[in-house]
């Protein structure tokens, strides 16, 4: 930490404004847990090919390994990288810096412990039975407490803005009245006021609203910042984002019961939910044409700029995501696919194809900038991080989505359930190597990451490190 | 307001929001406000399954140790207990408990899901599941006997060659004997589904005396749940 950080001065350059220091350790927690969380998944995935190594040990239980997956995902992997990316764009869009750092680095602190509180509550086997909520109850209260000092501590500067409001604030601000509000229905109401059918419906809309009102608009805000920085151009239309972000806004929270399609929550209400699901496909494809228009004219930038080609590729993958799902919310789709590993591979393309490929280009831009280095150790292992996650991921895709319709095919054929195991192998195979592939291609970018730390001194540029808005050939070296 | 604070805080964030609250929660909530949520007290006093009786016979002194005697009581405890551990293992990211009106599922496995079924404490947070590798359970009293799912929680293999679940030998002492949580979650299992009119009878046995009394009033609970839903 410079002594610039710790004045109390008032000079408002991104030294002063950012506490870079929390930036760093965010990004590197963050890393950290995504590769925690991606082997505990590659080792579920080894038990569905007969090769667990751990059998018959009760804390290596396979079913307590998904929770530190998912959760690990979730709250250790994006919330952290969010965390860290909000610290960097927060201030230098508001020329304000955060309510408090002591309270960042508390928020810091007691987020690390939430994480691993909820790692070892589920590997004990105190997990809660809500999708996407395992967090044992009693952690609950103590990570809605943190997400609503997260919410303090971002909106503090949001709110001291005068005039109008970049697109990313409009995000942020939605994502942090959005977030806590979701965490309480989803982990309180099923848990200790609601039972039953009702109970599932509001279930479906925690899984669906953790992604959808709090991953999604903060990876789309960070979009919307990083990306024009990163081309150099403004976004193309004003118009489209907003039609994006009220689009979003209004029918995202109302899809939560497809999770639940001819279950017995009030069949009316599942039709509402799938109407506004395929409307959420409708706007997502006004944000795609937006950002699309934006690269027009910038295209060698996928060439050339790792970060842009991590976001545009993650952007594709988006729409092939929502495009997916405005089919298979249909209920013609669902007869066959629902249960299935076609939804497991919808799943990682969002997590990972979409939000861990934003988060990979965030990265990509910031960790340079963070240890005032000029450029990356190996820039040729960054490339190999993207081509080992791209395949990787296309791979998982379609070979889970092909397992997905086969599997459903078989049960409703009436075959002996053992079919359908029998028929999935070759699949389930493809899935750990495709998983693999992912982790090499990661493993590249921490190994990059740790030696371009290391040799900070050697790598340092010539230009300022507080420079914004470095010239057109730092830029490319950056990449 | 489409680009001011005031209007992303209060009618994006905050509108937006309690609209679909509750359009998507509230509504249901009250559709199903009259459907009274059981207790497990109340569970259990609709009457042991055969299962855990069985239990009791097939390993006396464990089972003594363990619950004491097959009482209402007891049945609540293994219950709650098999009901936490179905959690806690994750058995409901493999294993749903919902059964379809569609793609033959009610060959399958047997009646359709009606919401009433999930009125009861020991449905919170509800256990749809969202994934199936193994086969539903919500049907799955009495399909299986106690000792196939003894041998089958131990090795899952020896009775179902292509199966690939784990095998939880933490649910068995050192003697190869379900232990407390053996036998709490194989009472749990064989619980689901033991409100069916059709339970006991699908696996061609006839029920005990002490169902006998219970299933006109099963039937009638089922004839009014599936009229009014």
């Amino acid at each position: 930490m410079n002594q610039s950080q710790s004045s109390q001065s008032n000079v408002l350059t991104p030294g002063t404004l950012v506490d870079e220091k929390i930036v760093l350790y965010y990004l590197s927690l963050s890393l950290t847990y995504l590769i925690i969380a991606m082997l505990a998944g590659l080792l579920y995935s080894l038990q569905f090919i007969h090769m667990y190594p751990f059998e018959g040990i009760e804390i290596f239980s396979p079913g307590r390994w998904r929770f530190v997956h998912t959760q690990g995902v979730a709250y250790g992997f994006i919330s952290n990288a969010f965390l860290g990316a909000l610290q960097w764009v927060v201030p230098r869009l508001t020329g304000h810096p955060v309510a408090s750092r002591k309270l960042s680095w508390f928020i810091l602190i007691a987020w690390q412990v939430i994480v691993l509180a909820t790692v070892v509550g589920v590997l004990t086997g105190e997990a809660q039975a809500l999708e996407w909520g395992e967090t044992p109850v009693w952690i609950d209260p103590v990570a809605l407490l943190g997400l609503l000092l997260v919410a303090y501590n971002f909106l503090t500067p949001i709110v001291k803005v005068k005039g109008p409001m970049y697109v990313t604030l409009w995000y942020f601000i939605a994502a942090f009245v959005w977030t806590p509000m979701v965490y309480a229905m989803g982990n309180f109401l099923p848990e200790y006021f609601i039972g039953g059918s009702a109970a599932g419906a509001i279930g479906g809309l925690f899984i669906h609203d953790l992604v959808g009102l709090f991953v999604t608009p903060i990876g789309w805000g960070l979009m919307y910042y990083f990306v024009p920085i990163a081309l150099k151009k403004p976004i193309w239309s004003h118009g489209l984002s907003l039609v994006g972000f009220w689009g979003l806004a209004f029918f995202y929270p109302l899809n939560g019961i497809h999770h639940f399609l001819y279950s017995p929550i009030p069949m009316f209400l599942q039709y509402g939910a799938i109407i506004s699901t395929i409307a959420v496909e409708l706007v997502v494809t006004t944000v795609i044409i937006n950002f699309f228009g934006t690269l027009r004219g910038r295209g060698d930038a996928l060439r050339t700029n790792m970060p842009v080609r991590w976001f545009y590729i993650g952007m594709v993958f988006y729409f092939t995501t929502c495009l997916q799902c405005a089919f298979h919310t249909t209920l013609m789709f669902q007869r066959i696919i629902h249960f299935t590993d076609w939804v497991v591979g919808h799943a990682h393309l969002v997590m990972y194809g979409v939000f861990g490929f934003w988060i990979n280009g965030v990265m990509t831009y910031l960790f340079p900038r963070l240890l005032r280095t000029n450029g990356w150790y190996k820039p040729s292992w960054n490339s190999w991080h993207f081509w080992l996650s791209g395949i990787g991921m296309l791979v998982m895709f379609f070979d889970l989505m092909s397992a997905g319709l086969i599997q459903g095919f078989i049960w409703k054929a009436l075959a002996p359930w053992s079919d359908s195991i029998t028929a999935s192998m070759p699949f389930w195979k493809i899935r750990t190597v495709s998983g693999t592939a992912i982790i090499i291609g990661q493993l590249f970018f921490v190994a990059n990451v740790i030696m371009t730390w290391r040799k900070a001194g050697e790598l340092a540029p010539k230009s300022s490190p507080y420079d914004p808005t470095p010239s057109n050939q730092s830029q490319e070296q950056y990449t | 307001m489409f680009e001011s604070k005031s209007g992303i805080f209060l009618v994006a964030g905050f509108g937006f929001f309690i609209l679909a609250f509750i359009v998507m929660a509230l509504i249901p909530i009250t559709i199903y406000s009259d459907e009274k949520e059981q207790t497990l007290a109340e569970i259990a006093a609709e009457g042991m399954t055969h299962e855990f009786v069985d239990l009791a016979e097939r390993y006396p002194e464990r089972f003594k140790e363990y619950f004491g005697a097959p009482t209402e009581d007891s049945f609540a405890t293994a219950l709650r207990r098999g009901h936490k551990i179905y959690v806690g293992e994750g058995c409901w990211h493999c294993h749903s408990q919902f059964i379809r009106p569609i793609s033959n599922e009610e060959q399958r496995w047997g009646p359709v899901s009606y919401a009433s079924e999930y009125q009861n404490e020991l449905q919170r947070p509800v256990l749809f599941g969202t994934r199936r590798v193994g086969p539903d359970l919500i049907r799955e009293a009495a399909r299986r006997s106690n000792d196939w799912h003894v041998a089958h929680f131990y090795e899952p293999k020896w009775v179902v060659p292509t199966s690939v679940m784990p095998s939880y030998k933490w649910f068995f002492d050192e003697d190869g004997y379900p232990n407390r949580d053996g036998m709490s979650i194989i009472t749990y299992i064989q619980w689901l589904g033991s409100w069916q009119p059709e339970y006991p009878y699908w696996d061609g046995r006839g029920p005990t005396p002490a169902m006998v009394a219970d299933d006109e009033a099963a039937d009638d609970r089922h004839d009014e749940e599936v009229s009014t839903s």
